[in-house]
C-alpha cells in the first residue's frame, strides 16, 4: 500500500475509534445532568451551564481526532 | 476529487508583502457591521428606552449577569472583552449561513487569534487582581510539584480552545459541502439548521470558558 492509502485508512480509524470514548462520556454526563435536574429543577440553570462546559471539554477529545484525520488527509508530511 | 483543504485559506489580495486571506476580509466586514450597528443604536440613549435600546440593554445585562454567575464578582471589568467576544463569535459563526460567505471561525487562523487574545487576557487580569508576585505564586498552587502541570495547562487549554471552535465550525461546513456534493441542492438544509445551533452553542462555550479561565486567574473561583 502506498502512504496515501494508509493515511486515508488511518484518518477513518482515527475518527471512528476516537469518537467512541467521547460519545460514551457525553452520554453519561447528560444522563447525570438529567438526573440532577429531575431531582432539583431549581438548579437547572447552573447545572446546564456546567453541563455545556463539561460537554465542550469532552467533545474536544473527538475534535482532536478529527484534526488528526484532517492533518493526515490534507497536510500529510509523508504522502 | 479532493475538496479544498480546510487548513489553508484563499488569499484575496496582497497588502504590500502581507497576504490578506478571505477570513480576514470577512472579519473586517463583521467588525464594520457590528461597529456601525452599535454606533447607530447607542447614538441616542434615553432613560426610558425604546425597542432597540431595550433589546440591546437586555443583551448587555444578560451577558453581565452570566459573567457574574460564573465569577461571583462584579462583571463590569470583564464585560467589554467577553461581551465583544461573544457577540463577535455569534455573528462569525452564523455568517457562514449567508450565501457566498464562509464563517471566518471555520479557518484555523481566526480561532487561533481569539484563543491568543484569551491567553493574554488571562495573564493581564490575573496580574491586575493579584499583583505580579501573587499571580506567579498561584502557579505553584496547591503544591509546588504542580508547577509544571499548571504551566503546561496554560498552553494546552489555549490550544484546545482554538481547536474546539475551529473543529466544530469547520466540520459543520465540511459536512454540508459533502452532502451537497453527494445528494443535491436542498438536502443539506436540516444540517444547516443544526449548524445554527452548533454556532450559537460554540460561541457560548468559548465565552464561558474564557470567563472561567479569567475568573480562575483573577482568583475568584477555583482553578479550572
Amino acid at each position: 500500500m502506498d502512504p496515501k492509502t494508509i493515511s486515508i485508512i488511518g484518518a477513518a480509524l482515527a475518527v471512528s475509534i476516537g469518537s467512541i470514548g467521547p460519545a460514551l462520556g457525553e452520554g453519561r454526563s447528560v444522563a447525570a445532568a438529567m438526573d440532577a435536574i429531575a431531582r432539583q429543577p431549581e438548579a437547572a440553570g447552573t447545572i446546564s451551564r456546567t453541563l455545556f462546559v463539561g460537554l465542550a471539554m469532552i467533545e474536544t477529545m473527538a475534535i482532536y481526532c478529527l484534526v488528526i484525520a484532517l492533518l493526515l488527509l490534507f497536510a500529510n508530511p509523508y504522502a | 476529487m479532493m475538496p479544498a483543504s480546510p487548513l489553508s485559506s484563499a488569499i484575496v489580495f496582497h497588502a504590500g508583502a502581507v497576504p490578506i486571506t478571505r477570513p480576514v476580509v470577512t472579519t473586517w466586514a463583521i467588525m464594520a457591521v457590528l461597529t456601525a450597528g452599535c454606533a447607530l443604536l447607542t447614538r441616542r440613549l434615553t432613560p426610558t428606552p425604546g425597542r432597540c435600546q431595550m433589546a440591546l440593554e437586555l443583551l448587555v445585562t444578560g451577558i453581565e449577569t452570566q459573567i457574574e454567575d460564573v465569577t461571583r464578582k462584579s462583571g463590569r471589568a470583564l464585560l467589554p472583552l467577553l461581551g465583544t467576544l461573544f457577540i463577535y463569535l455569534i455573528c462569525a459563526n452564523l455568517s457562514g449561513l449567508l450565501p457566498a460567505v464562509q464563517a471566518p471561525t471555520g479557518k484555523i487562523e481566526t480561532p487561533a487569534a481569539l484563543a491568543l487574545i484569551v491567553f493574554f487576557a488571562v495573564h493581564y487580569f490575573g496580574v491586575r487582581a493579584q499583583g505580579v508576585g501573587g499571580y506567579l505564586a498561584s502557579f505553584a498552587q496547591p503544591k509546588l510539584i504542580m508547577l509544571p502541570l499548571n504551566i503546561v495547562s496554560e498552553v494546552t487549554r489555549t490550544f484546545s480552545l482554538m481547536v474546539r471552535l475551529f473543529g466544530n465550525v469547520m466540520s459543520g461546513e465540511f459536512l454540508i459541502g459533502l452532502v451537497l456534493a453527494l445528494a443535491g441542492l436542498f438536502v443539506p438544509i436540516p444540517l444547516m439548521a443544526l449548524e445554527v445551533l452548533v454556532g450559537v452553542v460554540q460561541a457560548y462555550i468559548f465565552s464561558v470558558l474564557a470567563t472561567v479561565f479569567i475568573g480562575a486567574a483573577a482568583g475568584s473561583i477555583e482553578q479550572a
